[in-house]
């Protein structure tokens, strides 16, 4: 009966914060230029907030909100986001990850365009630490097994 | 030589807690516990290079749009060694999952973590 | 298009290998065509980069996010590691096309798509610490090539996940020890960009600061490239890997920290510094002298066909060494011809070690006799390979060797000419064995079944495993064919001026 009641408080609580801890890390994400942040630690901060659904509940609640093949498709996506920003200045002839072309693509000058463009390949970073991250921590509590369940959401 | 120790005291530090993370690293027989020397060693080599940037009086290194162009360098720390070492404490990361991942399979195979244990059934 | 070449050749397959990992996961058959398409996409952009500096003489710079060095990144392809890179792209895509049926035979089905995503991103690792002229950077990707490494080892049956952990203890020691030395480095001088430190560091020899950090880096170096004191991870993890991973990873990974080493002895700091202010290529050379005999000696006593190649490998990174501590020009074109030479010749011999193990299912090297019986073409491999690591001409591990002898010669150091003139011998008696075995001994009729059941016929090998076989082969004849070419027209540009 106690058990059932300290379950009640901490998946409450967890329910309410999470939203917010997530909306932190994105906080966290977009003040990384003028504060300690940016995309390595904004991605630290999203994932543990999944981590908390997996600790509070339990893994299957984690899995119903996050499947493992999204995950895994986040981790790609935000590797397709750092190298595309970096793609886009090869069409116009700047080296790779020179920002500065960007002024091309967006209605800025050169200057500013290496501001958006540091931001856009944080977002890409921080969205493959997320998924990263999650994925270490559901390897390691299912000791591995839940590649089996891989296999079973049809391959 | 009290001045040259007393000065330099973080380089002290940083160095004891190498020199602790490296004694984990090679003399400890229980597996996880070299893990936790080799993070030790790593992290404390991420202090060492923070320490490097800093500048006695110095603030944050956002520039002050207000000071534009009388910009000092001696007024702000050094952020290289801060951005160096995001990648750094990334890598470390990285490391210590892939070592817990195999940490996992080899409980899993040997059903222990001592090292010594794990060489006598690999004689076998 | 061309100006890109550089960056291109880490960035594609890096980008290329998350797409594997995301395509896998819905298709797997189409992970490997995808990992095809990639090094040979890396083959084109080292072999184009390669061409740029042959044809203007002048070395490729790339300025990444055109920031300027020394406040940006920038990738330089010359003559040092130009050639480096095409034989790396070559010798990768010959172990990925040799890796298709190997790791059908050898990897859980789940795990394929995985595992052609760490495959891509070792090369890209290896592309990257061959192309990058900053300090830092080369650390990154260090690390990245060093962690493929760690996760691909521990997929083999066995002890691997053992000696992946083990490998990584020791690794991350090294890699450390490396970014400590850049840290003194940055201390001292406040640049990352390689040629940037060239010119700063000169004034600054003297310091004692400097000195650590050198000891540090080389330390790092030779962790990462296996010589000899801190080689003990190699036989482990490369014996108990799976065969197409040992066939990545042997012949490239070490190389490219030995071209790291000469990169640090020589464009980094003075070669008047590594050579004469401190007596470091002097220390490396005895060390290696050591370290050519412990390994050749411990070779000979392997029984296991995979663990005496990796003792050949601490071998074969001890000669560098030893051309490297001759100090001169010729010391350094031999060093530097002998990583190129090695990599085709190691690939060669783990490529042919993996087939025997798959289809003559042994890897004892008492049990090989009658081989040339049933894999004529494998054992041919093996024949032309070992020849080269003895040094019989028309092979290229001749010419390699000949120039380092003659570097040790011109320098008079007597002792280094010994050991490697008793290196070369003990690798002679280590071969003619199984030379023998496999061309003059029949096959005793109580030997173990080769079919896959019994009453089934042998299992030739495929045309996957053995094409790029004979291709490393035909490499191995051709480099040493040409080696005047090679030699006169791009190593000796890549030896700095003054030596």
């Amino acid at each position: 009966m106690v058990k059932d009641l300290e379950d009640v408080v901490i998946r409450t609580v967890s329910r309410i914060l999470i939203p917010f801890i997530q909306i932190y890390g994105l906080y966290v994400f977009v003040h990384g230029h003028g504060s300690p942040g940016g995309g390595f630690q904004g991605g630290c901060i999203v994932a543990a907030s999944f981590i908390l659904l997996a600790v509070a509940f339990n893994l299957r609640e984690s899995k119903r909100r996050l499947k493992e093949r999204t995950n895994a498709i986040f981790c790609a996506l935000g590797v397709f986001i750092y190298a595309g920003t970096g793609y886009l200045s090869f069409l116009y002839s700047g080296n790779f990850l020179d920002y500065g072309q960007l002024s091309n693509l967006f209605p800025t000058d050169p200057i500013k365009a290496r501001y958006y463009g540091m931001a856009m390949i944080e977002l890409g970073v921080q969205i493959t630490v997320m998924a990263v991250m999650v994925s270490i921590f559901l390897d390691l509590i299912t000791a591995g097994k839940h590649e089996k369940t891989l296999e079973e959401d049809g391959k | 030589m009290t001045d040259f120790i007393v000065s330099k005291y973080n380089y002290w530090i940083y160095v004891l807690l190498i020199m602790i993370g490296f004694y984990g690293m090679m003399a400890k027989n229980n597996l996880m516990k070299k893990l936790i020397g080799m993070n030790i060693f790593q992290w404390s080599i991420i202090l060492f290079y923070i320490s490097i940037g800093s500048k006695k009086g110095g603030s944050v290194p956002v520039v002050d749009p207000s000071l534009h162009p009388a910009i000092r360098a001696l007024d702000y720390v050094n952020p290289l060694p801060h951005v160096l070492m995001l990648t750094a404490i990334v890598v470390g990361v990285a490391t210590t999952g892939i070592a817990l991942t195999l940490l996992i399979l080899i409980y899993r195979k040997y059903g222990t973590l001592e090292e010594d244990e794990i060489l006598e059934a690999l004689k076998k | 298009m061309m100006l890109h070449f550089p960056a291109l050749l880490v960035v594609v397959p890096l980008i290329m290998s998350f797409l594997i990992f995301a395509c896998g996961l819905f298709e797997r058959r189409i992970c490997f065509p995808l990992t095809l398409v990639t090094l040979a996409a890396c083959l084109l952009f080292a072999g184009g980069s390669f061409w740029t500096v042959l044809s203007t003489g002048q070395p490729v710079h790339y300025h990444l996010g055109a920031w300027a060095p020394p406040w940006g990144i920038e990738y330089v392809v010359d003559n040092l590691n130009g050639l480096v890179l095409v034989a790396l792209a070559i010798v990768a895509l010959l172990a990925a096309i040799y890796a298709k049926t190997m790791v059908e035979r050898e990897i859980p089905v789940a795990k394929h798509a995985p595992f052609y995503a760490l495959y891509v991103l070792q090369a890209t690792g290896l592309f990257g610490m061959t192309v990058t002229g900053d300090m830092f950077n080369l650390y990154v990707l260090l690390e990245i090539a060093s962690f493929s490494a760690y996760a691909l080892i521990g997929m083999g049956e066995g002890a691997a996940p053992f000696a992946a952990f083990r490998y990584m203890i020791f690794g991350t020691l090294g890699a450390c020890a490396y970014l400590l030395g850049v840290g003194y480095l940055y201390i001292i001088t406040g640049s990352l960009n390689m040629a940037d430190l060239q010119q700063i560091l000169t004034p600054l020899y003297q310091s004692q600061v400097l000195s650590v950090g050198f000891a540090f880096l080389l330390v790092g170096t030779g962790v990462k490239m296996a010589y000899f004191p801190v080689h003990t991870w190699l036989p482990d993890s490369y014996t108990l890997a799976p065969s197409s991973v040992s066939v990545l990873l042997a012949p490239l990974f070490t190389k490219v920290g030995a071209y790291v080493l000469i990169r640090i002895l020589f464009t980094v700091f003075d070669p008047s510094f590594s050579t004469t202010l401190l007596p470091a290529t002097q220390v490396l050379g005895w060390i290696a002298v050591a370290g050519i005999l412990f390994s050749s000696i411990m070779a000979l006593a392997q029984s296991d066909l995979k663990r005496m190649l990796c003792y050949l490998i601490v071998t074969e990174i001890g000669y560098i060494g030893i051309g490297v501590a001759s100090g001169n020009r010729l010391g350094l074109i031999g060093s530097i011809f002998h990583i190129l030479n090695d990599m085709f010749m190691m690939a060669g011999l783990f490529m042919a070690a993996g087939v025997i193990q798959a289809h003559f299912r042994t890897r004892k090297t008492h049990e090989l006799t009658g081989l040339h019986r049933k894999m004529p073409v494998t054992s041919a491999v093996l024949v032309i390979a070992g020849l080269s690591v003895i040094g019989v001409p028309p092979a290229c591990g001749f010419f390699s060797k000949w120039y380092l002898l003659l570097g040790t010669i011109q320098a008079g150091q007597w002792f280094f000419m010994g050991a490697l003139l008793l290196g070369s011998l003990l690798n002679a008696i280590l071969f003619f064995r199984i030379f023998e075995r496999s061309y003059f001994e029949a096959r005793p009729d109580d030997a173990p079944h080769l079919g896959k059941e019994p009453g089934t016929t042998f299992e030739r090998a495929a045309m996957s495993e053995l094409v790029p076989m004979v291709l490393t082969a035909a490499f191995i004849i051709l480099l040493g064919l040409f080696s005047g070419y090679i030699v006169e027209y791009s190593i000796a540009y890549a030896v700095p001026k003054g030596m």
